[in-house]
């Protein structure tokens, strides 16, 4: 039987010992570089980048052959190319499997793309959280040096380029491009509007390229193989694979790289190996707090770029999260809402102010007071956010909000209407209840209450006073004779 | 350390590299070795990958086998961390997952030192650049 799974830009993970650049070598590594240097012109290594399909895997999708060329245009004494290795999407770890596992192919694709932009200074943007990689990256771009890949008169070509490393604190906004241009600058780390794209003026207001590190992994492989063999893989639109984070209930958890085209219903159920204890699948999602949730309906889509946005989600950087009927739909977009409140760099009102009530009103009604009209304000309020904010941060906050109202409305209904949560996760909603009928009055669950709220004569039926109970379940737990039940 | 000053040295490095990497896991040449690998990324290394690896080297040379123990990133089966992939010389790789200390002693006598099947294996389920 094929293989559903193609790693291209995990080529090296799990493969070679990162820390020794000669298994790099010996596995082709710095070939393309050498190719490049020696034997085509920037113009045509675009060419052939841009021939290949190959688009941004850090969530944009932007073309990236088109974007090294834009860089190329513009007339600058000094240019720079940066890999974005912030990562900020909760549950999201390609990008640091990618330097743990590989760091070289990073350094030669930020290399090839200094040559094919005419920059010869390089800049690695990685969260201070990833200390392993830092340590991987660091140790690769020593050797490096040593051998003669980075630095001065590289194989002996007369090609010159170096590459810094800049720590990130961790916040998410930090990960959009211009924010984060602006936090290397030693300026607060707030995005800024385009135009101008750093392309054209970036850090320090000089032509900047910024690339994400599994764009950057693709790109030795491309010039080896050849544009035409890359872009024999994948959709029409989306070339070659993407790496994604699966987690969730599902049985393998773990990283995947797949050929885009591959649908949602391979990934889950036979790479995946299904949901775990044969929980019965509920809904995928994917694109992180930009992203949305998806349904049974749409396991068969291929995963490409544009399938997902049609459908209402985001390829995102890779975080595909899985879930089953214990998962209650409005409180998962409640809790990506609450990342993003967090998260929000508070410089446009739509988005600091937006996303705190679109927060507040998801609250209300996981808190069992939602009203009929707040369904409608979460929708009118998630579209003026997509629409009046300045950065992708915005613009993208209100999909969880909006896939799960589009997707699964049914439960929000049964949340305002009958004051329901059928996954029993929102706890203003659960009433504890003693079946009379059931309770033996053996008065164990009275004794395990934290709150004393249960009462009742030994031997006679028990009752839960439900003003005191706070639903922590141990009544429920203690009880023997399953006479307590949640309604 | 050597400096690489051309495309033609680096596929000349390239070829001789590859050329000893192929003899090491060739049965007819005696220098041929058993190679382990160890998945030493941020996960593996949290689900114990580093006590496994030591493990591995001490008790190989302890027990007199001849062997190559070397770490790499992430082999991506994050549900089955830690990993570890053995290569028997004229075999093909063979990737252990859930491997403790224990399991790395069974793994040792058994496959490495009599060829047997040991249970835990995890069956590659993905295509390279070089299959495709
Ligand atoms: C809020 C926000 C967070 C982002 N976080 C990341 C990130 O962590 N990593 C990344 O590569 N791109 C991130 N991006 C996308 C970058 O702005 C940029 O498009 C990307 O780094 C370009 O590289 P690519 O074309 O190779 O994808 C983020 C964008 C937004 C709006
Ligand atoms: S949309 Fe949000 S994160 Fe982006 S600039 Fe405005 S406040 Fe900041
Ligand atoms: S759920 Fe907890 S608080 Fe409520 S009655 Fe049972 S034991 Fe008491």
């Amino acid at each position: 039987m094929a293989k559903k799974q193609l790693r291209i830009a995990l080529r090296n993970c799990g493969v070679i010992d990162p820390e020794r650049i000669e298994e790099y070598i010996e596995r082709d590594g710095y070939l393309a570089l050498g190719k490049v240097l020696t034997e085509l012109s920037p113009e045509a290594a675009i060419e052939i980048i841009k021939k290949s399909g190959l688009r941004g895997r850090g969530g944009g999708g932007f073309s990236t052959g088109l974007k090294w060329d834009i860089t190329r245009r513009v007339k600058a004494d000094q240019k720079y190319v940066v890999c974005n290795a912030d990562e900020g999407d909760p549950g999201a770890f390609m990008d640091r499997s990618v330097l743990e596992g590989d760091p070289h192919s990073v350094i030669e694709a930020m290399a090839i793309n200094g040559y094919c932009t005419g920059a010869s200074k390089g800049l690695v943007y990685i969260r201070a959280e990833y200390p392993l990689a830092i340590e991987r990256l660091k140790i690769a771009m020593k050797q490096a040096s040593e051998w003669g890949f980075l630095g001065t008169n590289i194989l002996g070509t007369g090609f010159n380029f170096e590459i810094e490393i800049r720590y990130g604190a961790g916040a998410f906004v930090c990960g959009e491009e211009t924010a984060l241009i602006h936090s290397m600058e030693g300026l607060r780390g707030e995005p800024t509007v385009k135009p101008p794209f750093p392309s054209e003026s970036g850090y320090l207001e000089k032509p900047t390229n910024v690339n994400n590190v599994e764009t950057y992994a693709n790109v030795p492989v491309i010039i080896n193989k050849g544009w035409e063999w890359f872009a024999g893989i994948g959709t029409e639109k989306s070339k070659g694979t993407k790496v994604f984070a699966l987690a969730g209930k599902i049985n393998k958890v773990g990283l995947i790289e797949v050929p885009m085209g591959t649908t949602l219903r391979e990934v889950i159920f036979e790479i995946g190996g299904g949901l775990q204890d044969g929980a019965t699948f509920k809904a995928v999602q994917t694109g992180g707090p930009s992203g949305g949730c998806l349904m049974e309906k749409h396991l068969d889509i291929p995963i490409d770029y544009d399938n997902l946005i049609a459908a209402g989600s985001m390829m995102g950087s890779g975080g595909m999260i899985v879930m089953d009927d214990a998962n209650c739909m409005v409180s998962i977009a409640k809790f990506y809402l609450e990342f993003t409140v967090e998260e929000s760099c508070g410089k446009c009102s739509p988005c600091r102010i937006g996303n705190k009530r679109l927060f507040e009103l998801l609250e209300k009604i996981t808190g069992g007071n939602g009203t009929p009209e707040d369904l409608d304000k979460l929708r009118n309020l998630s579209h003026v956010i997509k629409d009046t904010s300045l950065c992708g941060l915005g613009q993208t906050s209100p999909n969880p909000v909006l896939s799960t109202l589009e997707n699964f409305y049914e439960e929000y209904r049964e949340h305002v209407f009958d004051k329901k949560c059928r996954s029993s996760v929102c706890k203003s909603l659960m009433m504890y209840i003693i079946d009379a009928e059931k309770c033996i009055g053996c008065t164990l669950c009275a004794r395990n209450c934290p709150v004393n709220a249960i009462t009742g004569e030994r031997k006679l039926a028990h009752y839960i006073d439900p003003e005191k109970c706070i639903k922590c379940g141990a009544c429920m737990e203690k009880c023997k004779f399953g006479a307590i039940f949640i309604n | 350390m050597t400096r690489i000053t051309s495309l033609k040295d680096l596929q000349r490095l390239r070829d001789d590299l590859k050329a000893q990497t192929s003899a090491r896991s060739d049965k007819a040449n005696p220098d041929s070795i058993i190679q382990v690998k160890v998945a030493m990324a941020t996960c593996g290394i949290a689900s114990g990958a580093r006590p496994v690896m030591d493990y591995m080297k001490e008790e190989l040379e302890k027990r007199n086998i001849h062997a190559l123990v070397t770490q790499t990133g992430c082999m991506c089966y994050c549900y089955a961390e830690p990993t570890i992939e053995v290569t028997i010389p004229g075999k093909e790789p063979v990737v252990f997952g859930f491997v403790t200390t224990k399991k790395a002693d069974e793994i040792i006598e058994r496959y490495i030192r009599k060829g047997e099947t040991v249970e835990g294996i995890i069956a590659r389920d993905y295509e390279t650049i070089d299959s495709k």
